[in-house]
């Protein structure tokens, strides 16, 4: 028997050392992961100096920020004007000031209305306590109807709902905290008045309950789908393996990989984010598959009545190549996402990286340990077992003329299926009818059209620019054609304001809704209105404070973020035709999310094929092989086609978790191929023919493969149960490319080998490699 | 000497009175009256200056670094026995130069305020109602430009303090007018001159909004103290305000009819 290098036989030799020292570094490591925190803003997917990271945070200092809270006010008849519903409006708008953070209120009930009274211009709430009387319903209804700043805004057209929309002011970096406080106080209000006012149904909605929304589904399936998981992994590694302590150890590496790797990370001083909380899962996959090859060596050693000892040596021995191929190679694809223009997937790429390495040198060290202290016994089932991944060898082999074409033309099928994706990141269909806000949201999509705003601001760089009425009039314009848009439901223009100031200086006249003709009267008109807002109903969220630059608020239907990216543009150009010589920016929370989605769509797809490109070349180099090194760059990736054909056909929606589960996957699809052609090329190195080295290769992988993939498709398979859409199609993917890897791997590949070598004469290729 | 004596002489059987009934309740009416003297003090202090005539810009800053900057003049009017009167006409920017804002504050009914806007030719009153709103697009509100009358508000002493080392009490002040835009407001008083040094001011909900400290203390005609900066930052949005004092001229000539509606007209 061939000699294992001597420092990892001292793990066998020295089992209960080895665990004891271990034990020792695994605690240091993990103390660090005291360290981390997580970051749930935005800011974590920009680098600094970027271009829409800048332009949003310059129009947050400049304007109030837009992060908010809105209650939707149903009432059950339909009709929110009547005494009940004012009144509900009119407490509720109160009430809300006390939620945390709050800047500003909005409602039908403290809009504040102008109108003329003799020859004085009138500055009112529209609805005063008390004032809920058949005739100030009717007056309030009057005005809504010739107020474009309230209808189809905070009351919906037909009357069935009103809006309080609260603005808050959520602080720089990570704003779990405050989010969920925010939102814990507004549900506090909305039970409050549902209470009180039996006869109208409360919703709460926007941003900061997305947010939050976000954050409960994310802590429930972290805290139910995500535990579950781990322990069908482990159950399934024990009833594959016939064995307990295959399950404990392989649990033990799994766990000591990943707190190792988090508490590194702590100690580096990284954060966890939504990209980074993957981790975990992604360095579990292959540290799994590390495990069983060597379980699974080690148990059809012991069956041929080898001594436990020479049992994992032998394993150790024939595995130890393949695990560090496939770790260094997977790492390396990891350390590819350095690349990436989103500094988290960076962080994602390094750490998973560690942990890829780390569980390779536990599974072959800290594993034998484990294993010589646990009792095993060999059993003749492991033997039947691979007698019967043997027969499936002979039966690709002998029909591979058949096999070929079908699998080929089934997989090249089903790849071109993967370009009836697209990447549609609507972040309200993450939810499921189920959860309250996607209830709040279709309830605001019946009836007053999307949630997502995209926020314009026009800058003229000169001081009370903004009331110039030639810049009025283009903004004017501006406004028009947004409203013309089919996509748009709401746009707040100050431009209506100004005509409604002009019609008030002249006596309510409607010939005088119009833009003043001189900048003097419209400076002076603004600066009489801006005196007559009360606190928190400034004009501070449309005009910036030397009146140069105006903001018009437009509310868009829930697109995807393609579609979102693509009005911007639309609008920008239409805004350049009107204006030519204005700067024009547009900037919104949802905006930035449309960005961020196509953003870490692209770097996370692109670096992932990239990363097994790569890849390919470097088993090149460790199989020493031109020839394995080509055939492994279709098995590597024709999974990520058939994963995504299959998702083409399924659904055809592509969310940002989705573009993780490649990067997910990579490590058992590298896995798949090396462990497979490393027995194949061992046995051709042995002088078998290439139908035998496939019949080898069957036999000393093909159970370990498919027991990894049974284990790791049954775990992720839990995640498809998730109500939360993220995670459920994030399992679903997952399932989907593994077992299509091991497919592929079991069929396509070694009918392709025998294709090959009946092709082109069965000797060149491996001459070849035996040489380079 | 003797009132401070006196002071702790009382303050002594209030303390034996306090072991024998409710201890927090006597505490709390202590430092109620205190505070409420120390407030009337502030006013006290500031008694007999009749007219003055100030030249300020007000310069606006928003998170991004932005300014902008206003120039204006402030008369302003001594009222014995009721809130005093105040009169601002603003010379720039120049598309609302020649506007003028009259305020007449009151001690216990709402203030009133107008506005005469020249290209309009007309003056338009200001809803009290809207005292909560910004001063201008400034981070000053109107209550904050208004005077300071004892009546406005109650107060309570919190505690002695040193601030930029002056001895200083600190005392907080709940406004009594429901359509302010405070909670409460802490003030920061110096012991030797009575002059308001820093004030925090709390939103409706009860967190802090803003600060507002004065700098630059100068005394005038041997009586009067002024501040020459005010600066205003608002916590929350992290705007700021700041109200400097280019030129001060107390007996400046000015009387009754120069703050009234005609007088606001002819501002210029």
């Amino acid at each position: 028997m061939r000699a294992l290098p001597s420092w990892i036989a001292w793990f066998i030799k020295s089992p209960k050392m080895a665990l004891a020292l271990f034990l020792i570094v695994c605690v240091v490591a993990t103390i660090g992961a005291k360290n981390l925190y997580f970051r749930g803003d935005y800011k974590v997917f920009f680098e600094p100096d970027n271009p829409q990271r800048v332009a949003f945070e310059e129009m947050q200092n400049i304007f109030n920020k837009s992060e908010n809270v809105s209650f939707l006010i149903v009432p059950e008849n339909g009709n929110v004007y009547q005494p009940s519903t004012f009144e509900l409006t009119q407490a509720l708008t109160e009430d809300a000031w006390q939620i945390p953070l709050s800047l500003r209120v909005e409602s039908l009930s403290n809009y504040q209305h102008t109108y003329a009274e003799q020859d004085d211009m009138i500055v009112t709430d529209l609805i005063r306590q008390g004032q809920t009387g058949a005739e100030h319903i009717n007056w309030v209804k009057d005005v809504v109807a010739s107020a474009p700043e309230i209808a189809g805004r905070l009351v919906s057209d037909q009357g069935q709902v009103t809006v309080v929309d609260v603005t808050v002011q959520l602080p720089d970096g990570d704003q779990t905290k405050e989010v969920i406080k925010i939102a814990d106080f507004a549900r506090t209000l909305e039970q409050k008045y549902e209470e009180a006012y039996p006869d109208h149904e409360i919703y709460l909605n926007g941003m900061v309950v997305m947010n939050d929304a976000f954050a409960v589904a994310a802590q429930n399936d972290a805290e139910t789908l995500v535990p579950l998981m781990f322990l069908i992994i482990t159950v399934l590694i024990g009833v594959l393996t016939r064995s307990l302590y295959a399950a404990i150890s392989t649990l033990i590496i799994v766990a000591t990989s990943i707190a190792i790797t988090m508490g590194l990370a702590g100690w580096y001083g990284l954060f966890l984010s939504t990209a980074t909380v993957n981790v975990p899962t992604m360095v579990t996959t292959l540290a799994v598959a590390d495990c069983i090859h060597i379980i699974v060596g080690m148990r059809l050693f012991l069956d041929t009545g080898m001594s436990k000892a020479d049992a994992i040596h032998k394993s150790l021995l024939i595995n130890k190549k393949p695990i560090i191929i496939t770790s260094v190679t997977t790492a390396i694809g990891f350390l590819m996402l350095n690349f990436s223009a989103v500094p988290i997937l960076a962080d994602l790429g390094n750490m998973t990286a560690v942990g890829v390495m780390l569980a390779c040198l536990f599974s072959l060290t800290i594993l034998p340990a484990l294993l010589t202290l646990f009792p095993f016994k060999g059993s003749s089932t492991e033997a039947q077992k691979q007698q019967k991944f043997e027969a499936l060898g002979h039966w690709v082999t002998k029909n591979y003329r058949k096999v070929l074409p079908i699998s080929a033309v089934l997989l090249i099928a089903i790849s071109l299926f993967s370009a009836k994706n697209e990447l549609n990141d609507v972040a309200v269909n993450y939810f499921d009818d189920s959860s309250t806000f996607r209830q709040a949201v279709n309830i605001q999509k019946d009836y007053l059209g999307g949630m997502s705003n995209m926020d314009f601001v026009a800058y003229t760089d000169e001081q009370y620019g903004i009331t110039n009425p030639e810049f009025l009039s283009k903004i004017g314009q501006f406004a028009e054609w947004l409203e013309a848009q089919s996509e748009v439901q709401h746009v707040l223009s100050f431009s209506d304001t100004m005509k409604r100031l002009n019609m008030n200086m002249h006596a309510d006249q409607p010939a005088f809704y119009a833009l003043p003709e001189n900048k003097e009267l419209a400076s002076q008109y603004l600066l009489l209105y801006e005196m007559s807002l009360p606190y928190g109903l400034d004009l501070n969220n449309q005009i910036d404070i030397d009146k140069s630059a105006l903001r018009v608020i437009a509310v868009l239907d829930n697109l995807g973020s393609n579609e979102f990216t693509d009005f911007e543009r639309r609008a920008k150009a239409k805004f350049a035709e009107l204006a030519p010589d204005l700067r024009l920016e547009a900037a919104s929370p949802p905006l930035m999310f449309a960005h961020i989605g196509e953003r870490n769509m692209k770097s996370m797809v692109g670096g992932t094929l990239l990363a097994l490109v790569l890849i390919s070349g470097l088993i090149v180099i460790a199989l020493r092989s031109w020839f394995l090194g080509g055939v492994s760059l279709i098995t590597n990736l024709v999974p990520a086609g058939v994963g995504f054909g299959v998702w083409g056909m399924l659904s055809g929606e592509i969310n940002m978790a989705l573009s993780v589960v490649l990067s997910m996957t990579l490590g058992i699809i590298v896995d798949d191929t090396v462990h497979f052609l490393s027995k194949y090329q061992v046995a051709r190195e042995e002088g078998r023919n290439v139908e035998q080295a496939v019949h080898y290769a069957f036999r000393t992988v093909g159970l370990a493969l498919t027991t990894t993939t049974i284990v790791l498709a049954a775990g992720f398979g839990v995640l498809t149960l998730s109500s939360f859409a993220l995670n459920a199609d994030m399992g679903a993917l997952t399932v989907i490319i593994i077992v299509a890897a091991l497919l592929i791997d079991l069929l396509f590949l070694p009918a392709f080998l025998m294709w090959l070598s009946k092709r082109k004469g069965a000797t060149e290729h491996d001459q070849i490699s035996k040489q380079t | 000497m003797i009132r401070l004596a006196s002071k702790h002489k009382w303050l002594g059987s209030l303390i034996t009175c306090a072991i024998l009934v409710t201890p927090v309740v006597n505490a709390d009416e202590e430092s109620e009256k205190e505070g409420l003297r120390i407030a009337t003090e502030r006013k006290e202090s500031d008694r007999g200056w009749d007219n003055s005539l100030a030249d300020m810009s007000m310069i606006l800053r928003n998170a991004q670094g932005q300014e902008s900057e206003r120039r204006m003049r402030v008369k302003t009017l001594e009222v014995q026995e009721d809130g005093d009167k105040a009169l601002t006409i603003f010379d720039s920017p120049r598309d609302v130069s020649g506007t003028a804002f009259l305020s007449f504050s009151h001690s216990k009914e709402p203030d009133e305020q107008w506005i005469y806007l020249p290209a309009l030719k007309r003056v338009k009153r200001i809803a009290s109602q809207n005292k909560s709103g910004p001063f201008m697009g400034s981070e000053f509100a109107f209550e904050d430009m208004t005077s300071f009358e004892v009546d406005k508000f109650t107060y309570d002493f919190l505690r002695d303090d040193t601030y930029q080392g002056d001895e200083v009490y600190v005392i907080s002040q709940v406004p009594q007018d429901d359509y302010s835009g405070y909670s409460k407001q802490i003030v920061w008083i110096d012991k030797e001159h009575y002059r308001v040094r820093k004030v925090e001011f709390f939103d409706k909900k009860g967190d802090l909004l803003k600060t507002l400290e004065f700098e630059d203390y100068t005394l005038f005609d041997d009586e009067f103290w002024r501040p020459l900066k005010s600066f205003m930052y608002n916590v929350q949005t992290q705007k700021s305000t700041e109200l400097i004092t280019h030129e001060l001229e107390f007996d400046a000539g000015l009387e009754d009819t120069d703050f009234d509606e005609n007088s606001l007209r002819r501002a210029r």
